[in-house]
This record gives structure tokens, sequence and C-alpha cells, in this order.
């Protein structure tokens, strides 16, 4: 066996055997060398996979927001309030959610343009320094600058300095929503512009004329805290709100009585409000101006008037004069001058520079932000004037309708990625920091105007560092320096309230008011315009989570359309969604028609910030650019238009179809008479804790639980956006929301009907109730929807198969599904998303789970450190972005928890409790606080 | 010999002038054996073929892009997809009650309806089985729902009516395959001893499985095709039974309701049946099957279907009863909406089509008339689709809460996934008739033996 043939003798072995070694080892090199390089020098006090928080503010029109900011290796990711900064106290607004969106936004302009021509800043540079030369021989006569609203400490003090170098420049200003009404009323009142900032925790009667202080404006977020802290019933005194408004709004909605009137209309009313306060209260026929005029008159010096800033200055001398009479200045409301506080208005400086501009006397025109083109006034005649100008430079996120007509395009920087500074409404300052690098390679605005003046070397961080410095003197700066970081705040930089007891309200004889003023004729249609709820002027028309953030009172998506009364429609002989053309004056305007609740008769109301053309794929397109209509004289209302019907529909993305509670006890409310009558009004035979068969959820270490007071809640929809940024919902679009699948796991539902003795607005935000019964676990197949031991219904993405059987049988409906790829996986939104949370793909459910991410994170924090979790430790984003703080979410096993001393009241109640489904999400009545005696369904009545 | 009736006449007969072995044998199997596919046949079979195209398309686009191409939204999750599984499923039981409980009730005359109705059985049964793949978001793990050890120890949850889906239509399927498959045995060993063309003789020996007609064979077939038509049968109660669970199991008003379990299964035979006249009546029609499929056949299935139509008539009228005598808020709500909600008409049409339209059969006048008999059959499969509709879809668009009311409509491809499922079915049935026996002639040959001459 052993003595086999050899196959192949020793020669050719040999042969073979070194072929083959000098083959392999003859062809085989040594892998390339790619050196690696540790992370060994890391950023301070970055731990891989640990969010960092840096403070820094927002803000809009010249007003600013303290923001914590969320930084997830380097990314912002998403915006929370700062605590610390008395606008916020911790909260944010739905408009300052979608920022992180804005910011990442991969439509933003990243080349500097020249003519339609990609251009570089050195060629930019060379044309200012030539353009310097000559404007040091002239005294700049040629330079003009337009701005919106600017309340940075820097950038005046950088204009200051410009104006010294080129006195004969100007500055102009032009926001489109802005508050030249304010100015010119208290200028009325007091002789000089001033703003006024409220107090509403102080205020025990407030009358809104037209002011939207819960949505509009500016501070409106710690205004929501402040008016809700005075909305507990449990404290067994509430404070009441009258409203009177043209367009709903969400301040309408939290009114104890609510009154529509056209805007014209509302001038003539607070006259008669201000005769009947400081005159005989009886004297007036309307039940509401009796009931207001005889509550303010109770509350000297805990009351509060307040116009808004679309009514017009004489209006709001008269609440000066009504708040000086009731003794409120200094207890509720105090006046302050802002850097945003012009001399001059808004509607006058833009004109001007129209006029310098037709006269061929501007030769270079820096705007500085903005989109003037498109919603400066239609008669202004800005487009036109702008061909005048030889040079001009469009500094801005977008390559938008202004820069399109601009010689040059700039992109600027977004707040996020520069150095700058900010104030807020009450004057609170605070030092913006940048949370990355400018990702597209914009340009700080301070840089751009250092430009201006010749300095192209200096940095933003440079200039607002030199300034801040300058300002702290030799007062420890550096270490004020950080604070003022670390904090987000500039302390001891908060309003400083003027002093204006010298100053007195001129309005004329109380008894001469009635017969002022023209009385608009009440069959005549008024028009009026609003700031988007969530668009504001069009600036975040290209921001997808705000254009499909429902707006509050009309639950539309992605469009905006001719809102107008039942009675009006009716006479017009129009339905929802049938298009109609406006006519004021000699322009003309097709829109579709949707009828809101509450809205006045006769009148109409046009969101600004839509039908942009040059927004972005996003943004371009949707709506109808109501900004055609609107001109220098009358920017928020106007009468004399014209409605024809036209043969035409349009479909509307709403993402509610049905607003009536059909006598179901889903909304429960009450007014606080009933409350103090019987605490326990809210409660309802089916809520008693039925048997079950299933056995009950084993209580572990935690037992998480939400509480929703709808007392406080005033449905801005700050939760839906907030919740959409924090676990990486996606936007579907107009279609997808036409045919009813958007993705928000919070919403806020919106019925109109009675309640508590007036037809009343109701919100209702639902998230996942997290049943301990849940109907969704029963059905599922594969067993994807689990509970687990501290009380979460888990939604394992992994395992579903999409049947849907969840979805059906959730009686709250809060299940949502990824019917088509919604989520989008290029870098950019890989880039913006929490990494914390999966991104869901196609065919799979997800749903709200009391942001399982936080609650595990806040678990490792405390096992690391071994101990429990202490209350308030764990944050869901819905209850942190909370104006009114009105969701509470902790640990029912605690029993000095906050939730569990909000679900021990005795407003609790369970939604749909009598499916024991045994929800551990459960709401508060709400109750409101009419005047007793009245019944406020006669609000509306009389005129 | 002649058959001679003597007190009901020839109407009543169940074969139809005077056959034998042969010639019984002769009529069927020269059908698939010697007949030439006709141009009629070609375009039927042109016709089916195309929306079985389209049936495969609006699949692949389905599986590409995913559920959103179908209407379905929230609140309603569920639309076409699920009313057509339930649909196919019910229109399948017939043919089961007539191989199975019709045979163990000793029904003769159910002889030469039962091959046929199997097919249909086993056809619409596959249509079914394919729904609640493609209404899954995600398809390629349908298998999930299978209960199969695997690695990570993950079992489906049990509790969940739709695991109990798979249990039921999958050996309901495997049944109905092997009932049927066993007595196509003797018929297609007849075909292989008759064929020509040597494919023929190839293809049907194979499925012959070496049949001999031996009396061993015989025996054994006898005792397994009782066993089998045993098996079957309690499935025609069980399996309508588990699916109508999965709307009973939910708590949506509208589907929350314990009568579903006999209300379905009576609407399943009421659609079965109407489906097996549907197919029947032209059958005989066009291959001149008059004498094995007589009147009184067509009569037995119309007064079958009547039974079955009063039964689910009597549920509807349970339905709405129960619902006011609950004086539930949402259960009554959910009834007055299907009466006069904007979907009004589904109920008028289904109230019109199942519950008017077949008290036509109680005259004697109509049921001997097959064109008439053919036009009832077809507006009761109408109007059980859009039952199925209307318990869905209806129930679902508004429950609970008003804020979530939302509304349906259908795309093109949710009528296209139906129309292609109609087209795919009829694709197989058409084929069937081709290349199958569309009769037993093994259970002919019985039953012309066993009652010639005798009088019924």
């Amino acid at each position: 066996m052993l003595d086999l043939p050899p196959i192949v003798d020793r020669r050719s072995f040999m042969k073979l055997m070194s072929a083959s070694i000098a083959l392999a080892g003859g062809a085989c090199t040594r892998a390339p060398l790619e050196p690696i390089v540790p992370y060994a020098r890391q950023p301070e006090g970055m731990v891989q996979g640990e969010p960092l928080f840096f403070a820094t503010a927002l803000t809009r029109g010249g007003y600013a927001h303290g923001v914590l900011v969320e930084s997830n290796m380097g990314r912002p990711t998403k915006i929370e309030g700062n605590p610390a900064h008395p606008a916020s106290l911790g909260s944010t607004g739905p408009l300052e959610q979608g920022r992180i969106l804005e910011l990442w936004d991969p439509d933003r302009s990243r080349v500097i343009q020249h003519l339609g021509q990609i251009d570089s800043w050195e060629n930019l540079a060379s044309l200012i320094r030539s353009r310097g030369q000559r404007w040091q021989a002239d005294g700049g006569e040629g330079l003009r600058i337009l701005a919106g609203g600017v309340s940075s400490p820097t950038l005046l003090a950088q204009w200051r300095l410009l104006l010294e170098k080129y006195p004969r420049a100007r500055i102009h200003h032009y926001e489109p929503v802005n508050r030249d009404n304010v100015y010119a009323g208290a200028r009325a009142s007091f002789g000089r512009p001033l703003e006024p900032v409220y107090h509403f925790d102080r205020a025990r009667v407030i009358v809104s004329l037209e002011a939207d202080f819960l949505g509009g404006l500016p501070g409106h977020v710690r205004y929501a805290r402040d008016f809700s802290r005075g909305r507990r019933p449990e404290a067994r005194s509430m404070n009441r709100l009258y409203v009177v408004e043209c367009m709903p709004s969400i301040t309408g909605a939290a009114a104890d009585h609510r009154l529509a009137r056209r805007s014209s209309e509302i001038h003539s009313l607070a006259l008669r409000l201000a005769a009947a306060t400081t005159g005989p209260v009886s004297a007036d026929a309307l039940p509401w101006v009796r009931s207001a005029a005889a509550d303010l008159q109770q509350h000297h010096g805990a009351s509060l008037v307040l116009a808004g800033d679309e009514q017009p200055p004489e209006v709001h001398a008269l609440a000066h004069h009504l708040n000086e009479v009731l003794g409120n200045r200094g207890a509720t409301v105090d006046f302050i001058a802002l850097p945003v506080t012009t001399a001059q208005s808004n509607r006058d400086s833009l004109a001007q520079l129209v006029e310098d501009m037709r006269h061929g006397r501007v030769d270079t025109l820096l705007i500085l932000g903005g989109n003037p083109l498109y919603d400066s006034p239609v008669d202004a005649g800005f487009a036109e004037a702008l061909r005048s100008a030889s040079v001009s430079i469009h500094f801005g996120l977008h390559h938008n309708e202004t820069s399109r007509h601009c010689t040059w395009h700039v992109p600027a920087a977004h707040e996020l990625e520069t150095w700058s500074d900010a104030t807020a409404y009450d004057g609170t300052v605070t030092i913006q920091q940048p949370l990355i690098a400018p990702l597209y390679g914009g340009r700080p605005v301070h840089e751009m105007l250092a430009a201006l003046t010749g300095d192209f070397d200096s940095t933003a961080h440079s200039l607002v560092r030199n300034y801040w410095m300058g300002v702290f003197g030799n007062q420890q700066p550096e270490e004020r320096w950080a604070n003022c970081l670390r904090s987000g705040v500039v302390s001891e930089s908060t309003a400083r309230y003027e002093n204006t007891q010298a100053a007195k309200a001129v309005v004329g004889d109380a008894g001469a008011t009635a017969a002022v003023g023209t009385v608009p004729d009440p069959k005549e249609i008024e028009l009026a315009f609003r700031p988007d709820p969530t668009l504001w002027d069009g600036r975040y028309a290209n921001v997808a989570w705000l254009q499909e953030l429902p707006k509050p009172m009309t639950q539309l998506t992605w469009d905006n359309a001719a809102f107008m009364s039942d009675a009006l429609a009716q006479q017009l002989q129009v339905t929802n969604e049938d298009v109609v053309e406006l006519e004021v004056g000699n322009r003309t305007l097709r829109a579709p028609v949707w009828v809101v609740p509450h809205h006045a008769e006769h009148a109409l109301t046009l969101y600004l910030g839509s039908g942009r053309t040059a927004a972005g794929p996003v943004g371009t397109g949707h709506g109808v650019n109501a900004f055609a209509l609107r001109t220098q004289n009358a920017p928020w209302f106007a009468g004399g238009v014209k409605v024809r019907k036209l043969n035409e529909r349009y479909r509307l993305a709403t993402v509610q179809s049905h607003h009536r509670l059909e006598g179901r006890p889903i909304i429960r409310a009450g007014t606080l008479a009933d409350y103090l009558h019987d605490p326990q009004f809210a409660r309802q035979e089916s809520d008693r804790r039925a048997a079950s068969l299933y056995p009950d959820v084993p209580r572990a270490e935690y037992a998480w639980g939400m509480s929703i007071d709808l007392a406080s809640c005033i449905g801005c929809g700050a939760c839906t956006i907030a919740c959409q940024a924090e676990n990486n919902i996606p936007t579907v679009g107009k279609s997808e929301v036409i045919a009813g699948r958007e993705l928000h796991w919070i919403r806020v539902d919106r019925y109109e009907d009675a309640a508590a003795g007036a037809q009343r607005t109701l919100f209702q935000p639902v998230p996942c109730m997290q049943c301990e019964h849940a109907p969704c676990e029963l059905v599922c197949p594969v067993e994807a929807s689990v509970h687990d031991a501290e009380g979460i219904n888990v939604q394992v993405y992994n395992r579903c198969v999409g049947t849907r059987f969840c979805s059906n049988n959730c009686p709250y409906k809060v299940r949502r599904f990824n019917f088509l790829s919604y989520s989008k996986e290029d870098a950019q939104s890989a880039a913006l998303h929490n990494p914390e949370v999966t991104v869901r793909m196609r065919g799979v459910m997800e749903k709200c789970n009391y942001c399982l991410q936080r609650v595990v994170r806040g678990r490792i924090s405390a096992d690391r450190d071994d101990r429990a979790l202490r209350d308030g430790e764990v944050v869901t984003a819905c209850q942190a972005v909370c104006p009114t703080q009105a969701i509470v979410f902790g640990d029912l096993n605690d029993p000095h928890s906050e939730v569990r001393a909000a679900k021990g009241s005795s407003r609790t109640y369970t939604l749909l409790g009598e499916l024991n489904t045994r929800p551990r999400t459960t709401y508060l009545a709400r109750v409101v606080n009419p005047a007793t005696g009245r019944d406020p369904s006669e609000d509306g009545g009389e005129r | 010999m002649n058959s001679t009736v003597a007190s009901e006449g020839p109407s009543q007969a169940t074969v139809k002038g005077s056959y034998t072995y042969g010639s019984i044998t002769d009529k069927i199997a020269d059908i698939v054996l010697e007949r030439r596919t006709t141009p009629g046949f070609a375009i039927a079979l042109a016709i089916a073929g195309a929306f079985t195209v389209l049936f495969i398309v609006a699949i692949a686009y389905l599986f590409a892009t995913g559920v959103g191409i179908w209407g379905v939204n929230e609140p309603v999750a569920w639309a076409f997809a699920l009313t057509n599984f339930v649909w196919w499923v019910g229109i399948g039981h017939a043919g089961t009650f007539i191989s199975a409980i019709l045979l163990l009730l000793r029904q003769k005359w159910r002889t030469s309806i039962n091959r046929f109705a199997e097919a249909m059985t086993i056809f619409a049964v596959a249509m079914a089985g394919l729904m609640p793949i493609l209404h899954l978001g995600r398809p390629w793990f349908f298998y999930w729902l299978i209960p199969y050890p695997d690695v990570m120890n993950v079992w489906p949850q049990w509790r969940s009516p739709l695991v109990w889906d798979i249990f039921a239509i999958s050996t309901y399927i495997i049944v109905s395959i092997l009932f049927w498959y066993m007595g196509l045995l003797p018929d297609v060993a007849t075909l292989r001893d008759r064929a020509h063309k040597r494919w023929q003789q190839v293809v049907y020996g194979l499925l012959a499985l070496g049949w001999r007609g031996d009396a061993r064979h015989w025996q054994r077939f006898d005792t397994t095709y009782l066993l089998l038509a045993g098996l079957a049968t309690p499935l025609v109660i069980s399996v309508h039974s588990v699916v109508s669970l999965d709307f009973s199991i939910g708590n949506v008003p509208g589907w929350h309701s314990t009568i579903f379990p006999p209300y379905f299964v009576a609407g399943a035979l009421f659609s079965g049946f109407a489906m097996a006249l549907t197919l029947g009546i032209p059958l005989r029609a066009l291959f001149k099957l008059h004498d094995f499929i007589t009147d009184r056949h067509l009569a037995n299935m119309a007064k079958l279907l009547l039974a079955c139509g009063l039964i689910v008539d009597y549920s509807y009228a349970v339905e709405t009863y129960t619902a006011f005598y609950s004086a539930d808020r949402y259960e009554t709500y959910a009834i007055m909406n299907r009466m006069t909600g904007p979907y009004a008409w589904v109920y008028a049409t289904v109230m019109f089509c199942n519950v008017v339209t077949p008290q036509l059969i109680w005259f004697k006048r109509i049921r001997a008339m097959p064109v008439v008999l053919f036009a009832i059959a077809a507006i009761v499969n109408v109007g059980m689709w859009l039952e199925r509709f209307m318990i869905i879809v209806v129930s679902l668009h508004r429950d609970f809460l008003p804020a979530n009311w939302g509304f349906f409509t259908p795309t093109f491809w949710d009528l296209a996934t139906l129309a292609g499922s109609l087209g795919t079915f009829a694709l197989l049935f058409l084929l069937f008739v081709r290349f199958l026996p569309a009769i037993s002639m093994s259970e002919m040959r019985k039953l012309n033996e066993e009652t010639r001459g005798v009088d019924r």
C-alpha cells in the first residue's frame, strides 16, 4: 500500500513547490499602511453618546427667546427652552422647535452669487473696498442698509460705528409683522415709542382687544405660563379673560367671554368699554362690555387691558389710558424701550428707502435677511425701486424671491451657527453662541457689517466678545463672559422699566367717545391679515415640520385659505374648498374658502406667509400670497372687499374633519362655580374602575404616568412639533395628509362644541394612553406591541409586520403607520435625527412611548449613581416644551411626584374610561371662569 | 332504460336521460380530451389572463412602494384587502359544504356539482390566502405569523385572531386540496387511459398516482373520501367563524358583536352558493351539461341560497336590534351611521342585494329560469362584497373619538387588486375546466347506476 508509484518525480515536485512558494510569496505584499489616529484630544466635557446642552437664543422679528440646544457629537438636534431665561422658563413655542430643521435645510444657499453666477467673497470684498473709497469721500451718501427687527447690541454698536464713519448712510427697518401701531400708540400716550411688558400672573381680569398674547405677541410663551398660573381652580379663584377678535386665535379660545367683531369695529368697542369702565357700567347695551367693565372696576391694580399689534394706535392709547385709570401700570403692565423699538415706523422707513431709491440716491443697498420683494406692501413699489440701486446685496439664509432680484446674494450663517447677541421681550440679553460651524459656508451677520466698514479681518466671535468685554469693563470680565454663555442670560440686563409716571394718556373725554371715528358699514366685508401660526410671515415656508403642523384654530396644513364665518359663507353661497376671488382696491387674489367657527361676520382673514414662489421645494407653491393685497396704509385690515365665487375648487389638507363632541364625554368642562360647588363635577358613573378578566399589571420600580391639564392647555401645538423633533418623526406631505396619514405621535384635537354654558373651542392633546389593559397588545399577531414592566406600551419596530390590527383596536387612534417610505435616508436627515431614537422604515407602526429614550437615559444615570430617579429628572419632550406646563409626567410609585399630585386632583378623568383600558395618561377637566349670573352665550348677541 | 319520474316530473331528475358508464365518461372526458379550444374560450382565457397580469403588476408595485398605494389610512386601516379576504374565503365555504356536508347527509344531487364547486373553493381560498399577505406593511415577513421554532425563541402572539386565521386558512386549503385531489384520482386515471397525446398521458399518469381501479383501491378510496369529508365538514363552520373573530375580537363599534361567527358562516354559504350558481349555470350551458346539472340542481342550490340568505337577513335584524337594545351610544351610533351616514348608499345596496333580491327565489317559476338565477346570484355576490366592505370600512371610519373620524376612498390600485384577483380566479377556473373533468365521472357513474329506473 505504501509502495505506490510516485505521481510526480522528485525533480518535478521540487519545481512545483518552489514555483508555488515563489508565486505565493512574490505576489503577496504587505497590506498598505493606513495609520489610524485615536480620538485622543476630545472636546472637553464631551462623552461619546451623551448629549451636551448649550444655551443660546433664537430671534424672530427682533425678539429673542432663550433656548438650550441639545448637541449630539457636535450636531445640534433639538431645541429646548432655557429655564433660566425669563421669556422661556424652560418652554418654547412651536416656531422655535422648527428652527433645527431650518438650520439643516438642504435648500439653504451655499454660494455667493453675483448676477446669477457663482462668485467669491474676495470679489465682493474688493467691490466693497472700492465703494468704500467713494463713501469716504461723500460720507456714504449712496449706502443704505435694510434690516428687519434687530435687537443685537453688538450689531447696533456696529451700526453706530458705520454711521460715524459714513454719516450720510442710512439704516432702514422693515418687518412685515411689526409693532408700528404699538409704538405709535405709546407715542400718543407717553410721548415716545415704548413697548409694554405684561405680568399676567398679577392680573385677575384681563381684557384683550384682539391681542393674541398666548400665541403671537413677543414673550407669548412667558405670558402663557403666567396666565395659566391663574387658571388653577384648586386655588379656589381664577383669573377671567375677555377677548374680542376678528379671526379666532388660541387666546380667544382660552377666553371666558369671547366676542367676535371685525378688526375695524374694535376701536368703537374699546371706546364703549372705556366709557363703561370709567363711568356708569350699565350704560352700555352689550353684556360683554358691561361685564368686562364691571370686572375691571372691581380689580384696580389687578386687571389688564391690552390691544393687539394689529389694532390702530388709538386703541393702544385707549388701553394705556384704561390701565392708567385702573392703576395697573407698575402692577400688571410696565413699559420699556427695547433695541427693536424704533422711532420711525417700519412703514415709513421702508417708504423712505423706496423714495430714495426711486430718486437714484441709492447706489449700494445691503438687505440683511428678510424678503422684501415678497412681503413688503404691494403698493410700496419696492421691486421697481430696487432696480435703480446699482449694487444690491441680499444677505440671507435662502436664495429667495428677493435675492433673485438683487445683484449679489451672500449666504448667511444661521443663528445656531454664529456668535451674536439678542434681546428678549423684557430686555433680557442673551449672548448667542454657535452650536456648529456654518454648514453651508454661511457668513455671520457681524462679519458682513464689519466688511462694510472696511474691516475684513474681525470674526463674529471677536466682535461680540470685544463688545461685551467693553460692557463688563474690569469687573471680572472673563468670568462674566463664561457665566453669560453658560446660563444663556446676561444678568442685570433685564427690564429696566420706564418710569412713565409723568406720561398722560390723551384720548379725549370719555363722554365724547361714543361717536368717535367712522363706524364701518356693517354689511361691508373686511379683510384681515394675520401672521401664520406656523409660518409667521413666510420665513419658515421651507420648514416641513412647520408646514405640516396643524394650525390650532383650523387644523389646516400646508396651505392658507380665506377664513370666514359660517354666516358669511352661506351668504356668499360657498362651502369649504370653493375658490373665491377677493378684490381689494384694484388688486385681486384667488383663495380657497374655509369656514372657521367664531369668526367675525362680514370679515375674512388671510394668513400671511404662504403663496411663495422661491421658498425651496418644500415651501414653494403652497397656499395663496396674502401680501399681494396688503397695502402700506392697511397692513392689518382693509375694508370694502369684494368677494366673487369662482367655479373652481381647491383641496385643502386638514388633519381633523369632524369637530363636534357628539355628546360624548371626551372633554369635560365646567365653570369655576361648578367646581367650587362640587369638585368632582367631572366624574361620571362610567369612570368607576370596572372589574377586568385580565390580570393587573405588576408594578416595577417605576410606574410611569402622565396627566394633562385641559384647564392649562392653550392648544398651541408646541407639543406636537417637539415630539416630532425628538422622535425623528417624518413629514408626509400634503397629499398624504389629505389621505389621512399624518404621523404626529401627539396630536391636539380641537372641538367646537357647547361646554360650560357657551359654544367654545376645546383643545385636547392626545398622546398614547399607555393603557394598562392595552387593546393593541391583544391583537398583534407577532407580539410587536408589548407592555414593559414600568407601564409603557412599547412598539417593537423590528418585529412589526404591519397588519395594522393594533391601530384598528386602539380606541384613541394614537397609533401611526408608515404607509409609504416617509423617512428620508439622506445624510442631512441622518445628521439632524436624534441618535437615540430608531428611524422607522415603511410598513412599520409607530407611536408615542413616553420618550422611552429619555426614561432609559435617566435610568442609566440613576443606576450609575446608585440611586433612584428623582421626580423631574425624566421629562418627556411634550412636557418640556409646553408653555403652560399642562403636561405632567413622572413616576406614580413616588408618593411625592408631581404626577401623583396631579392625578390626585378631583378633576381627573380618563378618556373613554368605560372601555376599561386603564390608561396611564389621564386628563384634568377644563374649568372656565365666566362672570356669575351671566350667560357667556350672550356674548355674541347684541351689537 | 328510461328514467321515469312518477310524481315530480322531469325537472326533478338527478340525471336526465339514459346513460351508461361509457356514455357518462365520454360526455365528460371529451370536454377535456376531444373538444377543441373554441375562439370564445380563447378570448375568455385572454381576458382572464390580462387581469391576472394586472394582478401581478399590482402586487409588484405594492411590494415595491408600500401599502400607501391603496386608500387605507388612519382610521380606516383595513379596507379592500380584508374585504376581499373575507369575501373570497366565504365563497369557498359553499364548495366544501357541497362536497363534504352534503355527502355526509347523503344528498345525491351534490354529485354533479361537487367537483367544480370544490375547485371553486380551492381557487377562492387561494385568492383569499394572498390578501392577508398583501395587506401587510412588510409582507416579506409574513411567515412570522406561522409558528416555527426560531433561534430567538419568539413565537406568534397566540391571542391574536390573525394567528388563528393562519391555522384556519392553512388547514382549510390543505384539507380542501387533499379532498379534491382524492376525488380526482379515479377521473384523472380515466383521462390517462383515454388520452391520445403523449404529454397528456404523462401528466395525467403522474397525477393519477398509479390508480388502477383495483377493488382495494376503491375500498380505500371510499373510506378516505368519507374521512376527508368528515374532516372538511367542521371546517365549514370553524374557518369562517375564526375569520369573523378577526372583527368581533376587536372593540370597534360595529365589530364587537357575538353574532359574528354564525352570521359570517351563513354569509359565507350565501355568497358561496351564489358563486356556485354563477359558475355552474354558464358551465352547463356552454358545455351542454344539462343532463347532469339539471334544473333540480339549480333549484336546490337556489333554495339553499335563499335559506342562507334568510339567516343572513335575520343576522342583520339582530345586529340592529342588539345595538339599540344595548343602549350603548357608540354601538347605536355605528348602526345609525351605517344607515344614514356618508356610506348610506352601501347599506341601501346591501339591503337590496342581500335581502330583497333573494326573495324572488320563493317563486317556483323563478327557480326554473337559469338566466334569472344567474342574475340573482351575481347580484348576491356584489351584495356580499359590499356587506363585508360595510362591516369593515363603515365601522372603522367613525369610532369613539370624533376627532379621528375619517373617510376611505379606494384608489386605482385597490380596484386593480380586486379585479386582478377576480381575473386570476377566472383564469384558474377556466384552466380547470379545460384540463380537468368539471364533473366527477366516477361518482356520476355510480349515481347513474344507483338511480337508473328508480322513481325519485
